[in-house]
C-alpha cells in the first residue's frame, strides 16, 4: 500500500495540511503540521503567476520567491522531510511551468528520487495530459487531478481516467482561501465522484475554520486547508511553527472524529 | 467546402488547439467545461452566415472599416537618400490607427462580444496593458449594454490615466492590479481569477491572439480582416502583393491579423518585430528573441522565464508590447520559418516615431513605431520597385506624454 493510500485507510477522515516551500522556516513548520496530526502534507511549489490563487497563497509564493528559493531548494525541502518522516504522505501542488520546464521526466524522476508521492498540478488538464502525466506515471508518482463544480458528468471520466492518488475536489468555483461551500452541494458532488471511482475524494478551497472542516469531514475522505496555514506563516514568522501546530491539532480533532456514515454508504 | 492546400500554413491550429507543439489549453479545471463550450460555440458561429453578417456591418458602420491602404511617399523619400542606387523599397501602410477607438484592437472586440452574447453571458472581463484593449472593451460593452470590468495594473494604471479615463467614461469599472510588477501579466492573472468565480455569467474578452484555445484561433479569424483587406486593396492599386509585410508583435494579434491571409503566398516575406526595450542584453520584452517554450495563461510558447521556469517581467517603453510572451501562432511561425522575427529598442522606436510624424503627418503609437523601425533598416537593402506593406495598428495621441518624458520636453 502507498504512504498516500495508508493515509486514506485509516477509518477516519484524513486531514491536508499546505503550505507554501521556502515561505518562513519550511522544515520547522512542515514538522509542526505532523505533530499536529495532518495525515498528508501539500507542499506549494512557488510560482510568480499563481492564476489559482487568493491574495494568501498569491503572497506567500512571493515571499518565498523574493528570498530566492530554486525548484532544486523545494526538492531537497521534500527529500529532507521524506528522511525526518519516512511514513507521512507528502504531495507537491503547483503551476504547469516550472515543472515542465527542465523537462516533465527531468521533474517526475526527481519527485520519485526525494519521496514525493503525488503531484497536483493546477493549470495542466487531462486534455493536455502529455506535457507531465505519462512522466509521472512511468516514475511511479501519483497525479492527483482536481475535479471541480463544473466538472459535469459528461467530463468526470476524462478527469479521473489517469489520476492516482486520492481526487481533490475544489469546493467552490473560484480561488483558494476566498469564499466558502454550500456543505450540501459537496456532499451531492462528492458522493457523484465517488459513484465513479474507488480513488478517495478530499475538499479543498476555502476551508478555514475547524467548524467548516467538521462539516466537511462529515461527507469526504478528507479535507484541505490551505490558506488559513499559510496567513499563520506569514503573521508569525520565526515563531510560526507553535501556531500552525495549534490550528492543526484543531482541525485534526474534528475531521479525525467527524462521522463516517456517508463514507460507507457512498462506498456501497 | 474548400479544399486544403497541401503544406498550407493556414491550416493551423489542429482540433486540439496545438499549433505545432505551441498553444493548448493549459487552464484550471474549473474553466475547462466553458473552454471547451466557447470552442463549440465559435464553430457554430463560425458556419453562421448570420453572425458574420453582423461582425461585418459593425465593422463597416461603427469601426469605420475597410481601413484605407496609403502609399507613404515622404517616407519612402527620405529613407532613400540613405540607401544604395536604386534601393529603398516603397512604403505602404494598412490604416489600422483610423479605426473607432484609435487601434486594431476593436476588430477582436466586436467580434468577441457578439460571442458573447451569442453565449447568453451578460457580464464581460478584460486584461489591459497601455489601456486600448480595455477602451475597446469598454467600447463595445457600452454599444451593446453589458457592465464591463477592466483589470489594468497599478503601475499601467498611473502611467495611462486617460485610458483609465475614457474607459471610465463608457462606464466601465477598472480594478487596479497590485499584485507582482502590477503591469499587464499581473492584469490577466486577476482577470482569470475573476473569470474562475464568476464562469456561470461572464465572458472573458482576451486582448491578443494569445490564452488557452480557442482564443488564439478566433482573435486571429478577427483580425484577419486586416490582412484580407489589405491583401484586396493591394493588388487593386499595384496589381500585385507585397514583397514584405512587417507589425509589430506584443501578443500579436495585428500581426498575426495581417499575415495570416498572406501565408500561402510564397512570394510574400514577413517580418515580425519585437520590442527590445533597453536592448537584448538588457531588459526587453522579446519572448521570441530571448525565451524558452513554456506554460502561461493557457498556452504553450515562447516566454521570458528563468532556469526555474519563473515568469521574467517584461520592459518596452510600449506599454502594449510589456508582456513576456507571445501568441502560439508565432511561436510556430518562427520554428517553421514561415516568418522572420527580429525587435527594435525603445530608443530605435522613438527615432521611428518622429520620422513617421514629420515625414507623413501621421503621429504613430508606440507599437507600430517598432514596425517602423524595423522598416528603417530593411527598406534600404530592397530595390526600389519593391513593396513593404506595414501594419499601422495604432494612432500616437495615448503615446504623447510618454514620448515627451523620454525626449526630456516639459508639457
Amino acid at each position: 500500500m502507498t504512504r498516500l493510500a495508508a493515509a486514506f485507510a485509516k477509518g477516519r477522515p484524513a486531514l491536508v495540511c499546505f503550505i507554501t516551500a521556502g515561505d518562513g522556516d519550511t522544515a520547522a513548520n512542515l514538522d509542526a503540521l505532523v505533530a499536529g496530526g495532518a495525515d498528508v502534507i501539500e507542499l506549494g511549489m512557488p510560482f510568480t503567476d499563481p492564476m489559482a490563487d487568493g491574495p494568501a497563497i498569491q503572497a506567500a509564493n512571493l515571499r518565498s520567491l523574493g528570498r530566492g528559493t530554486t525548484t532544486r531548494e523545494v526538492l531537497m525541502i521534500a527529500n529532507e522531510f521524506r528522511e525526518r518522516h519516512p511514513d507521512v504522505p507528502l504531495v507537491l501542488m503547483g503551476y504547469a511551468n516550472p515543472m515542465i520546464r527542465r523537462g516533465p521526466e527531468w521533474f517526475a524522476g526527481e519527485c520519485a528520487g526525494c519521496g514525493v508521492d503525488g503531484v497536483i498540478c493546477v493549470d495542466i488538464p487531462p486534455e493536455e495530459d502529455p506535457e507531465l502525466g505519462p512522466s509521472l506515471r512511468a516514475a511511479g508518482v501519483d497525479l492527483i487531478r482536481l475535479a471541480t463544480p463544473t466538472t459535469d458528468a459528461a467530463r468526470l471520466p476524462a478527469v479521473l481516467d489517469g489520476s492516482s492518488g486520492f481526487v481533490y475536489y475544489v469546493s467552490v468555483a473560484g480561488i483558494t482561501g476566498k469564499q466558502q461551500a454550500a456543505t450540501a452541494s459537496v456532499a451531492d458532488n462528492v458522493a457523484r465522484i465517488k459513484r465513479s471511482t474507488d480513488l478517495p475524494v478530499a475538499v479543498g478551497f476555502g476551508v478555514r475554520t475547524p467548524e467548516q472542516a467538521a462539516a466537511l469531514a462529515r461527507v469526504a475522505d478528507g479535507v484541505v486547508v490551505g490558506s488559513a496555514l499559510v496567513e499563520l506563516v506569514a503573521e508569525h514568522g520565526a515563531s510560526a511553527p507553535e501556531h500552525l501546530k495549534s490550528l492543526t491539532r484543531s482541525l485534526a480533532e474534528v475531521v479525525h472524529s467527524a462521522t463516517l456514515e456517508n463514507h460507507s454508504s457512498l462506498r456501497a | 467546402m474548400t479544399e486544403q492546400k497541401p503544406n498550407s500554413f493556414r491550416n493551423q491550429p489542429d482540433e486540439r488547439g496545438h499549433f505545432g507543439q505551441f498553444g493548448g489549453r493549459y487552464v484550471a479545471e474549473t474553466l475547462m467545461p466553458l473552454i471547451l463550450e466557447l470552442d463549440r460555440e465559435y464553430r457554430a458561429a463560425k458556419a453562421d452566415p448570420a453572425f458574420k453578417a453582423e461582425f461585418d456591418d459593425l465593422l463597416e458602420h461603427y469601426v469605420g472599416r475597410p481601413s484605407p491602404l496609403y502609399y507613404a511617399p515622404r517616407l519612402t523619400e527620405a529613407l532613400r537618400e540613405s540607401a544604395p542606387e536604386g534601393m529603398g523599397a516603397q512604403i505602404w501602410f494598412k490604416r489600422d490607427e483610423l479605426n473607432h477607438t484609435g487601434a486594431h484592437k476593436i476588430n477582436n472586440c466586436v467580434g468577441q462580444i457578439l460571442l458573447a452574447m451569442r453565449m447568453g453571458k451578460t457580464r464581460i472581463i478584460a486584461e489591459t496593458g497601455a489601456g486600448q484593449h480595455g477602451v475597446a472593451t469598454a467600447t463595445v460593452c457600452a454599444r451593446f449594454g453589458l457592465p464591463c470590468t477592466i483589470f489594468m495594473g497599478a503601475t499601467d494604471v498611473a502611467r495611462q490615466q486617460p485610458n483609465v479615463f475614457r474607459m471610465k467614461l463608457l462606464g466601465a469599472q477598472v480594478v487596479p492590479v497590485t499584485s507582482g510588477a502590477a503591469t499587464l501579466k499581473d492584469a490577466m492573472n486577476e482577470a482569470l481569477r475573476d473569470w474562475v468565480a464568476n464562469v456561470h455569467d461572464t465572458f472573458y474578452i482576451i486582448g491578443t491572439a494569445a490564452g488557452p484555445h480557442p482564443y488564439p484561433e478566433l482573435v486571429r479569424d478577427f483580425q484577419s480582416v486586416i490582412g484580407t483587406e489589405a491583401r484586396a486593396q493591394m493588388l487593386s492599386r499595384t496589381g500585385r502583393l507585397p514583397d514584405l509585410l512587417v507589425a509589430a508583435i506584443g501578443g500579436g494579434s495585428n500581426a498575426i491579423g495581417l499575415f495570416h491571409p498572406f501565408l500561402d503566398d510564397p512570394e510574400v516575406g514577413m517580418l515580425g518585430v519585437e520590442a527590445a526595450g533597453h536592448g537584448l542584453d538588457k531588459q526587453h520584452a522579446a519572448s521570441l528573441a530571448g525565451g524558452f517554450p513554456g506554460v502561461l495563461h493557457g498556452n504553450k510558447t515562447y516566454l521570458l522565464q528563468d532556469e526555474d521556469g519563473q515568469i521574467a517581467e517584461a520592459h518596452s517603453i510600449s506599454a502594449g508590447l510589456d508582456y513576456p510572451g507571445i501568441g502560439p501562432e508565432h511561436a510556430w511561425l518562427k520554428e517553421t520559418g514561415r516568418v522572420e522575427y527580429t525587435s527594435a529598442t525603445d530608443t530605435e522606436a522613438l527615432d521611428a516615431f518622429q520620422l513617421l510624424c514629420r515625414t507623413e503627418g501621421i503621429i504613430p503609437a508606440l507599437e507600430p513605431s517598432h514596425a517602423i523601425a524595423a522598416i528603417v533598416k530593411r527598406a534600404r537593402e530592397m530595390p526600389e520597385d519593391s513593396i513593404i506593406l506595414a501594419n499601422l495598428c495604432g494612432r500616437g495621441d495615448k503615446d504623447i506624454f510618454t514620448v515627451a518624458e523620454a525626449l526630456g520636453v516639459e508639457m
